[in-house]
């Protein structure tokens, strides 16, 4: 008789974020169970309190690095992982919160607490990569059950997971449903944004907001000159339209900045360079 | 073959519900979400009486008509392709047992299919999937069954403006004049709301026995082939067709290719409402045990990466190299490879790219300039 395997050790871990990449994991109903069988679920304090120590095998961070003790963590975690996942808008582009990568967060601060010396703020949200090397990028606000799940079921077959960068539009045509920004003349970040939701918006007939990041090769200069031109949008509206849950993520804080810079209200900020493996590659150029 | 014949309105109902009674699930065009599409249809009162569409380049937009017309719009988002070809499909299934893995294919649903309200660019574009699909060496029996079941009812094209149409430049309409099993031609009169059919096959004609008709009058068919000559005169853009393979392919590094990729999303939208475009991706779906696992076909298009995704790379890494691909495939290459165009002239690639890159324009400049500009305004 063969030995049968030990399972693989599942750790979940927390940075800022609101926790809802963990309650896609947990909203898993279906699966869960057999989540617990094929995996020791060895941290993950969403779900239970009983911690067992690293090294693990498989881990999802979920949220942004926004405090100096947060790169510390990040670091020790990489350290004790054999695959590494960020998962959601958050741990992938810097999350809602990254809106701070735009202005002075001591502004902010000052303006929020009655003793700002005492919080202890990095001057930007990043993602994981911007620290650490990630194996695979789970894109989403938040992720989709499907993907969390094909994610963890590639890992455990040894194989890649199947987790496509198209645009939203091939899932609303997929599904016949119609054009919003065509036939209503809604702006709709679809044509820009990675699939995910299954055109979760669209379907409800409103815009798509961008809550899967960008896609594999988004133009967004294209795609705003259209907002101006066609759907009666300035470009004030466009700073707001690209600067949500994954305002920092390179593609749509570069449609947002060409935007805020007419105005002159913004002041520029340098995007630190991510390290982030996964199976992406850039867009741009043949070779 | 019968003559020309004439039913009215309540004809039409009839129809639908002589189709349904003989194990047809209709479908038609039918007015939801701000636009006419095709779905299951069981009465006329879902059919867009009434309702007219207003075209152009990213452009779509529905508007009531003065009159009561059943058919006057223009093709909108939807194509047959998504009901002989339906996307996502399992392929199979596999499980796996002590004995082995057990692999089963899903039955066919069995759902014969009636199509109320083909044009005839569609009807072409169905006959150019027949040839990939059906007569070529690998015939994808999914498809073959859908479309040997399929009951075809052909209406002309009348009483719409065709804004992004081109279908008389590539001489596939607006008269639908075979392929179809019966062909409708509106008459919208006050009073006397009728249509003329035709009859395209047997079981067409089996049909037609079974409906309230009267023989058509000399001056029906010519108030219906008034109608059609009319779109004919009024189509919003046309392609120069002669020559124009040769001169795309002489043109690969025209300068244009970089202006178009300027404004191309490559979202994929032209190639999925393109009636067409038949390019598909297929996925492994396994459970987390790995005990059984499925194949998907997705429709897929060829302006994503993974598209051209071989050995570690992408191979068309530029939007100009995806949008020339996609191109020079429906107005040349597809010519070599299936010996017509990919291309019938709907316009629906125009209506429905979200910021209205237009075909006709930029394959007109793209083969106008350079050296090889034989038989191409």
């Amino acid at each position: 008789m063969p030995r049968r395997r030990r399972s693989p050790k599942l750790a979940v871990w927390k940075f800022a974020s609101c926790d809802g990449c963990q309650l896609t994991l947990l909203d898993c109903e279906d699966e869960l169970l057999m989540l617990g069988e094929l995996f020791e679920v060895a941290y993950f304090l969403e779900a239970s309190s009983a911690v067992v120590h690293g090294p693990y095998d498989f881990s999802l961070v979920e949220g942004s690095i926004t405090t100096p003790e947060e790169i510390e963590r990040i670091y020790e975690i990489r350290r004790q992982s054999r695959v590494l996942v960020a998962m959601g808008a958050c741990a992938t582009a810097g999350g809602i919160q990254a809106l701070r990568n735009f202005v002075d967060v001591d502004d902010i601060k000052r303006v929020v607490y009655a003793s700002p010396e005492y919080v202890r703020t990095l001057e930007h949200s990043l993602p994981a990569s911007a620290y650490v090397p990630v194996d695979y990028e789970l894109p989403g606000c938040p992720p989709n059950k499907g993907q969390v799940i094909e994610l963890l079921t590639a890992f455990l077959r040894g194989r890649r997971p199947s987790i496509p960068g198209h645009s939203v539009c091939i899932d609303c045509k997929r599904q016949g449903v119609v054009c919003v920004m065509v036939a209503m003349g809604t702006p709709c970040l679809g044509p820009v944004t990675r699939t995910g939701c299954g055109a979760l918006c669209p379907r409800y007939r409103r815009g798509c907001y961008g809550c899967f990041g960008p896609m594999e090769s988004p133009n967004t200069e294209s795609l705003s000159t259209w907002f101006l031109v066609q759907s009666g949008l300035t470009p004030q509206h466009l700073v707001p339209l690209y600067r949500s849950f994954n305002a920092a993520a390179p593609a749509f804080a570069e449609a947002s900045r060409r935007y805020a810079d007419l105005q002159g209200a913004s002041k520029t900020t340098e995007w630190v360079g991510t390290n982030a493996v996964d199976e992406r590659e850039p867009a741009d150029g043949e070779q | 073959m019968a003559s020309h014949m004439i039913i009215d309105v309540d004809g039409l109902g009839m129809l639908i519900t002589l189709l349904q009674r003989e194990g047809y699930r209709v479908i038609g065009p039918t007015l939801r979400d701000g636009a006419i599409g095709y779905d299951v249809i069981s009465q006329v009162d879902d059919l867009p009486l009434g309702w007219e569409d207003e075209q152009d380049a990213g452009r779509y937009r529905v508007k009531q008509r003065q009159d009561t017309a059943v058919f006057g719009y223009a093709v909108g988002p939807h194509s047959w392709k998504r009901f002989l070809y339906p996307s996502p499909v399992v392929l199979w299934r596999a499980r796996h047992s002590a004995d082995g893995w057990r692999i089963n294919q899903p039955a066919e649903d069995g759902a014969r299919l009636a199509f109320l309200g083909v044009r005839s660019c569609d009807l072409h574009a169905i006959m150019v999937l027949d040839r990939v699909l059906l007569r070529g060496p690998y015939v994808d029996p999914s498809y073959a069954e859908r479309r040997r079941q399929a009951f075809l009812v052909a209406v002309q094209c009348a009483h719409f403006t065709p804004r992004t149409c081109f279908c008389v430049s590539l001489g596939t309409g607006p008269r639908a004049t075979h392929g179809f099993d019966l062909a409708l031609t509106e008459l919208v009169q006050p009073q006397t709301h009728r249509f003329v059919v035709e009859v395209g096959s047997a079981r067409g004609a089996a049909i037609l026995q079974q409906l309230p008709h009267r023989p058509a009058q000399p001056s029906d068919l010519a108030a219906a082939e008034r109608a059609i000559a009319q779109t004919a005169a009024s189509m919003g853009r046309q392609l120069q067709t002669a020559g124009l393979p040769a001169a795309l392919l002489a043109n690969l590094e025209h300068p244009h290719w970089d202006t178009i990729a300027q404004r191309c999303l490559a979202c994929g939208n032209c190639t999925l409402v393109c009636p067409t475009c038949f390019c598909f991706t297929a996925e492994e779906r396994t459970d987390l045990t790995g005990a059984t696992t499925e194949r998907i076909r997705h429709l897929d298009t060829c302006f994503t990466l993974s598209f051209t995704y071989t050995a570690g790379k992408s191979l068309r890494q530029s939007i100009r190299s995806r949008y020339r691909q996609w191109l020079t495939h429906k107005l040349a290459t597809w010519v070599e490879q299936f010996g017509t165009f990919g291309c019938v002239g709907c316009g629906r690639c125009i209506t429905w790219c979200p910021v209205g890159i237009d075909l006709t324009v930029e394959a007109a400049t793209i083969a106008s300039t350079g050296q090889t500009t034989k038989g191409v305004e």
